[in-house]
């Protein structure tokens, strides 16, 4: 029985092969449409602007010219960047790369992802090995002083998982002298030890923290609410979140510091999806099958 | 400077690793010792435990002894503390290193010795202990140092098991200090070579020293 669903999902995989190779050599995705430019195109059906113009000696107008960029992402973030089998991160995070990249003319397949990680990610943008930078990026004050950022695109808050039957913890509060597992050096594992006093557990990605939380050896682990329900998604019954968010984490896309033009430039793209509902078919489409559509945040112009 | 404001959260890290490699090379020194024994030691089935041991372990990422140590442990019932698995995993893999660099000094000793000791009557673990270890430990000890170094760079595995150590200060300082990034680094750098390069001028000091007493 075994080795015959496997040589059935071989002949599957085997036929999406061949099918998405006869595809037009444009179309990204064997999900998006032929690539007619109008009607949208690649994994979020998106248009692509045709020949945009921009003010010579802008970065848009760079980025245009060169028919490509480089953007920034996670790739372990579920629902908002996860690698996926082409290479290609999928996501909302991706999604808003992919909306800013169209307002450039550049189709979704000119776009180069480039992993960044929360160590790497103003470096990157200060040596101009990305153009931008979209990985669930909370926008704050030090990092303002060496990066721009346009948006805020999602506002996300620190919650707190805990095990299904757990009574005892209700919030933030309780987690005091406690264990508590998140990945080190992101801000909710700052805050739980700072603000509530918690014992960090810390590890590499958040992924690592549902074992011991299932045996026990830790009693929450908490980042921001969005991650989080991800795994309550994956594993029904075993997980759930108590309290309300306790954070304000707005994401925002960075780019490279006193580049104006560019800032204001994104984020007119940006409140423009939020006004013609692309931001929200967006969200629906990716972080979406698994949280409730927010309303869009208020962009900050600084 | 980022790096002299945050010196307690440094020095707090600087001790963990610290503790991790003094930790496993108490456990790890004595284990490759009695491998490195079984490895040349008359009875087949020893030396056989001891080869497949060590040829487990020293070609098995460290990555993936962690993982058995905090995943696979647990989901068989036993669960241990953070610490004492990090321990463990660090010392399952870096004994076969130690065996290996104490194997290679025992086989520098002339085989009369050993002919010799047993010839008089001692027996196989006098012989060890007593003749081939005493010779050999002199010309292992630049490798065990060697070892050492390599298994103070391996701790920063278990940064990314639940142990605060020297990795995940610059983790966790890289996050607060997104403007100083390379500074943070820098620090870490610094705080690691404080422990290997004083094991490196050890390993030459010792060195010489044998040199000398030849």
């Amino acid at each position: 029985m075994k080795l015959r669903k496997i040589l059935v999902g071989t002949a599957a995989v085997a036929v999406a092969v061949a099918l998405s190779a006869c595809g037009a050599p444009g179309s990204a995705t064997s999900g998006g449409s032929t690539s007619t430019a109008a009607a949208g195109a690649g994994p979020y059906d998106l248009p692509v602007v045709e020949s945009p113009s921009f003010e010579a000696g802008t970065t848009m107008a760079k980025l245009a010219e060169a028919g490509t960029m480089k953007i920034g992402t996670k790739f372990d973030q579920p629902l908002f960047g996860l690698r996926g089998l082409d290479g290609k991160p999928v996501g909302f995070d991706a999604a808003i790369g992919s909306l800013v990249a169209s307002k450039l003319g550049i189709p979704f397949d000119k776009i180069e992802w480039t992993e960044t990680v929360s160590a790497n990610r103003e470096p990157f943008l200060q040596s101009g090995q990305v153009d931008a930078v979209i990985a669930t990026y909370t926008i704050n004050d030090k990092r303002k002083q060496v990066v721009d950022f346009a948006g805020p695109y999602f506002v996300a808050g620190q919650s707190v998982l805990v095990l299904e039957g757990n009574t005892e913890i209700t919030g933030p509060q309780d987690l005091s002298g406690k264990p508590v597992c998140s990945v080190e050096g992101s801000t909710p594992a700052a805050n739980i030890v700072e603000k509530y006093g918690a014992v960090l557990q810390p590890t590499d990605v958040y992924s690592k923290c549902l074992d011991p939380l299932k045996n026990g050896q830790v009693v929450a682990m908490t980042t921001d609410n969005v991650i989080l329900s991800g795994f309550v998604d994956q594993n029904p019954g075993v997980f759930k979140l108590v309290g309300d968010t306790f954070t304000e984490e707005p994401y925002g896309i960075g780019l490279t510091k006193d580049d104006t033009a560019m800032r204001t430039f994104v984020n007119e793209t940006l409140q423009a999806a939020f006004d013609d509902g692309t931001w929200a078919r967006l969200f629906e489409q990716t972080a979406g099958t698994v949280l409730p559509v927010p309303t869009p945040p208020t962009i900050n112009q600084y | 400077m980022v790096i002299f404001d945050n010196l307690p959260l440094y020095f707090e890290a600087f001790l963990q690793t610290l503790s991790l490699l003094l930790l496993t090379t108490l456990f790890a020194l004595p284990l490759g010792t009695v491998i490195a024994a079984m490895r040349i030691s008359p009875i087949g089935s020893l030396r056989a435990t001891a080869t497949v041991y060590t040829e487990i372990l020293r070609n098995t990422p460290l990555v993936l002894v962690f993982i058995f140590c905090f995943v696979v442990l647990p989901i068989l019932g036993v669960v241990l503390p953070f610490m004492f698995s990090a321990v463990l995993a660090l010392t399952l893999y870096t004994a076969p290193f130690f065996a290996e660099a104490i194997r290679s000094g025992i086989n520098g000793v002339p085989v009369g010795q050993a002919e010799a000791a047993r010839s008089v009557g001692m027996t196989f673990g006098q012989t060890v202990t007593l003749v081939v270890l005493p010779q050999a430990i002199r010309s292992v000890i630049p490798p065990i140092i060697n070892v050492m170094i390599a298994l103070t760079k391996n701790t920063s595995i278990a940064g990314g098991f639940f142990i605060f150590e020297l990795f995940n200060s610059g983790r966790r300082l890289v996050n607060d200090n997104g403007d100083q990034v390379i500074a943070v680094l820098v620090g870490v750098a610094i705080f690691y070579l404080l422990i290997t390069i004083p094991l490196g001028q050890l390993a030459d000091y010792l060195e010489r020293r044998v040199v000398i007493k030849r």
